[in-house]
């Protein structure tokens, strides 16, 4: 390569051939490349941070505004099922309902069954009690605050309101609750008290084969945590309508355009904020950019002045101002999925994974300012007559 | 002589000083922009949160079981306590008024609907829709439409029924639920025998959930069906909070009066359940769990991550603006030379760059300011429908970084520039 040669070495009878012939211009060119990026290796350093720092914010924002709205979502799931599947007209979900609708989400869906029955306690009073998975409920309903979780056998989980009227006051907690179905009488262990601060308060919770060994009877509603956007939500709706005719799939409204409108509203603001920095730091590169090759309108003027045609001279910025996109493009790129990735860590404490189908936008844009940023001042040159410039005016 | 050769630099070398003046005007239009949204993302994503409706319910006291299974309630109409609904007003009145955005009461009935043949027993709920309401001389609107966003009136087909809408809170009309509407064959505009009165339907009630079985009527039609004037079973209550912290979950009563203070004075969910219960006799606040527990983890990742961004911003904006600058006054070092050759010392140079790079910011940052203030404004109207404010104190902050920053970017560009020889520098190969 042309990087060992020396100065002197441009003597050498083969060498003048060499740069008369014109084969051999490109290891010209590409030795007036490297000799000006390493002798204004101060100058060249400096536009390269600029671009270097536009492309990893750029990067880094692009990388962010595709992973935050499935990060986001994930944490919406927190509030609980966005889909319910409930028995027509108050009918029982067929036996096998359960298992279908985990065969069509996948295990990755929550989905947790619900039966319901009026149960008497000793004084006559009316009581709903709900047979249920505790460890799916548990998994599903975060917000559900519990003293203690049943794990024993006639183990119950017993609602604060519910609690106030059905266990005697001043009582042990763990004093047995006797309950009785359409005569058929069981006794209970209260596990633990439920607070929601919605309807569950008023409830008592058993464990699901517990329940329908009691009262003979079949969940009636499922709910569903259905991970995804809003259309793929919308899909499995559909595909479990069409799985279990005999229920009704309804999307939980309040959760679903809840959810709908608040990740719009923030999905819109990152991409202003995304498109505003991506903005401006274009907008500095350009800036810096100019003023370095504006800065360089002697090296341009001599090698006008020894008779280099317009072609290659502008081929010769364009060349430079290119090698510098690509550079930074890839050194910025670099940067910015660790930037992303670290904001992902300290914010969802989740890596940002990173998307390398953002890099060809990334090189495109950077190699587009920079042939701007080197276009723009030459033009502005063309006009001039080196020799004006080579006096210094 | 100092302040002619800086007017002069000014006047002469616009070119230059309009590229390092951009560049600071946009840095620092974007930093402007994005602390005022970062400082106000919390507050508007919090009335977003809002879509979720009340995280706050207020009950009787003494209040019974609900025995309600699939939308039905299973419990006699007149039994168990109630709240008045002269009290509600008062929800207003409390020190937390202005982050309560709106409240509905509920009054449950279980009517028959229907004629001798086909009645049938369905729930009704008695509920405020758009309610006027005044405490002393401040005059408000409330009701579901505020807490409950997602309950929306179908119409069928347009035209049928003109008047088809949301009904209004005097009214005797009333909303029926979807399903039951589809059940009982009933459109719009029909009358409908709900305990022997013959009431008008106003619109289908979608909601997604157990009101679609059921009918909505205002709260006095439900007071009437039950002959209790002033009845309200609970009151859900839409509050702005703040995201919970140790601080928020002790208890009131254990604590010293300094925390107590400073307890009441964040607009926790369980201090201004707190403060409702002492406004309303006899009553109780329990937080709505799904609602409440939730909003503080959704609300304090969006915060996190747009301050994270905008740190990343200001560094950026910051790099930026280093980076035109030393390019500024790199293209200046034959100036440099000419004034040390005729005598100018290090530090007479020296200040006329600061003195220039301080006259830069300081107008790149006003610029710049105004355009990031204009630039907060039009993110929030065009994403949010409401301003973002800033803060006259933001001023000279950014100011202050504005200045700080372009020093920065200086300082090490000026003091090669000072110790260059100024003959290599003239003869064009510093």
């Amino acid at each position: 390569m042309t990087m060992s040669a020396n100065p002197g070495a441009l003597h050498t009878p083969k060498q003048v051939a060499d740069r008369r012939a014109p084969a051999p211009h490109i290891s010209m060119f590409a030795r007036m490349l490297l000799r000006a990026a390493v002798l204004r290796r101060r100058r060249a350093a400096s536009a390269l941070l600029a671009m270097i720092v536009a492309a990893a914010v750029a990067t880094a924002m692009m990388n962010l505004y595709v992973d935050v709205q499935a990060k986001l979502r994930t944490e919406f799931r927190n509030y609980g099922a966005n889909v319910v599947i409930v028995g027509k007209d108050g009918q029982s979900l067929p036996a096998d309902a359960l298992t279908k609708v985990e065969s069509v989400l996948g295990a990755k869906t929550l989905a947790v069954p619900f039966a319901y029955a009026v149960a008497r306690a000793k004084d006559g009073q009316s009581v709903v009690v709900v047979g249920t998975d505790f460890t799916r409920a548990r998994q599903l309903n975060h917000w559900w605050k519990v003293s203690h979780w049943p794990d024993a056998p006639n183990e119950a989980l017993i609602g604060m309101r519910a609690a106030g009227v059905v266990l005697p006051k001043a009582s042990a907690n763990r004093q047995p609750l006797e309950l009785s179905f359409q005569g058929k009488a069981i006794e209970l262990t209260p596990a633990g008290m439920l607070q929601t601060g919605a309807g569950e308060d008023s409830r008592i919770y058993l464990d699901q084969s517990e329940f329908q060994n009691w009262t003979g009877v079949a969940p009636s509603t499922i709910e569903v945590a259905v991970n995804g956007t809003a259309a793929e939500v919308e899909t499995s709706i559909r595909e479990l309508a069409e799985l279990l005719p005999a229920a009704d799939v309804r999307p939980v409204r309040q959760i679903m355009e809840a959810e709908a409108n608040v990740l719009n509203k923030t999905r819109a603001t990152l991409y202003a904020s995304a498109a505003l920095v991506v903005l401006t730091s274009a907008l500095c590169v350009l800036a810096t950019l100019i003023g370095w090759v504006f800065d360089r309108r002697r090296d341009f003027a001599i090698m006008k002045a020894l008779g280099a045609s317009e072609r290659l001279v502008n081929g010769f910025f364009a060349a430079e101002a290119a090698a510098l996109g690509v550079v930074g493009a890839i050194l910025g790129f670099l940067i910015g999925i660790g930037v992303a990735a670290w904001i992902g860590r300290v914010n969802f404490h989740a890596p940002v994974v990173p998307r390398f189908g953002v890099f060809p936008y990334v090189l495109a844009g950077s190699v587009a300012v920079a042939l701007i940023s080197a276009i723009l001042p030459i033009q502005l040159l063309r006009r001039v007559q080196p020799a004006i410039i080579l006096r210094g005016e | 002589m100092f302040p002619r050769l800086v007017y002069e630099s000014f006047r002469h070398q616009t070119r230059r000083k309009l590229l390092a003046g951009i560049a600071i005007t946009l840095g620092v239009a974007v930093a402007t922009a994005m602390i005022a949204v970062a400082t106000d993302i919390g507050d508007k994503i919090n009335r977003e949160l809002r879509s979720y409706g009340a995280n706050l319910v207020i009950t009787p006291q003494e209040d019974t079981l609900d025995v309600e299974v699939g939308g039905v309630n299973l419990k006699p109409p007149s039994d168990g306590a109630f709240l008045n609904e002269a009290d509600l007003p008062k929800i207003r009145g409390t020190f937390w008024h202005n982050n309560i955005a709106g409240f509905s009461p509920m009054l449950p009935v279980t009517v028959q609907i229907g004629d001798r043949d086909d009645a049938r027993d369905v729930t009704l709920i008695g509920t405020y829709f758009n309610k006027a309401l005044s405490l002393g001389k401040q005059d408000f609107t409330t009701g579901v439409r505020v807490t409950h966003p997602w309950w929306r009136v179908l119409c069928g087909k347009p035209g049928e029924f003109p008047s088809c809408g949301w009904p209004d809170d005097s009214s005797q009309n009333i909303l029926i639920g979807e399903r039951l509407a589809a059940k009982l064959d009933k459109q719009p505009g029909d009358t409908l025998n709900v305990a022997g009165r013959h009431l008008i339907i106003s619109g289908i009630l979608s909601t997604g959930a157990a009101e679609d079985d059921q009918i909505v009527a205002p709260l006095a039609v439900a007071q009437q069906i039950i002959g209790k004037p002033g009845a309200v079973r609970s009151v859900y209550v839409s509050a702005l909070t703040k995201p919970q912290d140790a601080l928020a979950v002790q208890d009131p009563k254990t604590m010293s009066p300094e925390v107590y203070e400073r307890w009441s004075c964040s607009p926790y969910v369980q201090s201004i359940g707190y403060q409702l219960e002492q406004v309303i006799p006899h009553s109780h606040a329990e937080q709505i769990r799904q609602v409440a527990q939730n909003e503080g983890t959704v609300l304090s990742r969006i915060k996190g991550l747009m301050l994270l961004i905008t740190f990343a911003a200001l560094f950026a904006s910051a790099l930026a603006v280093s980076a035109a600058m030393a390019t500024a006054i790199y293209e200046r070092r034959i100036e440099v030379g000419l004034m040390k050759a005729l005598g100018a010392g290090d530090l007479a140079v020296s200040a006329i760059f600061f003195a220039e790079a301080l006259l830069l910011a300081l107008i790149g940052g006003i610029a710049g300011f105004s355009a990031g203030a204009l630039l907060a404004r039009q993110i929030g109207r065009s994403i949010f429908n409401s301003r973002i404010s800033i803060e006259p104190v933001v001023f000279p902050i950014i100011l202050a970084i504005a200045v700080f920053v372009t020093f920065a970017g200086s300082a090490a560009a000026i003091r090669r520039a000072v110790k260059s020889d100024p003959v290599f520098a003239l003869r064009g190969e510093g």
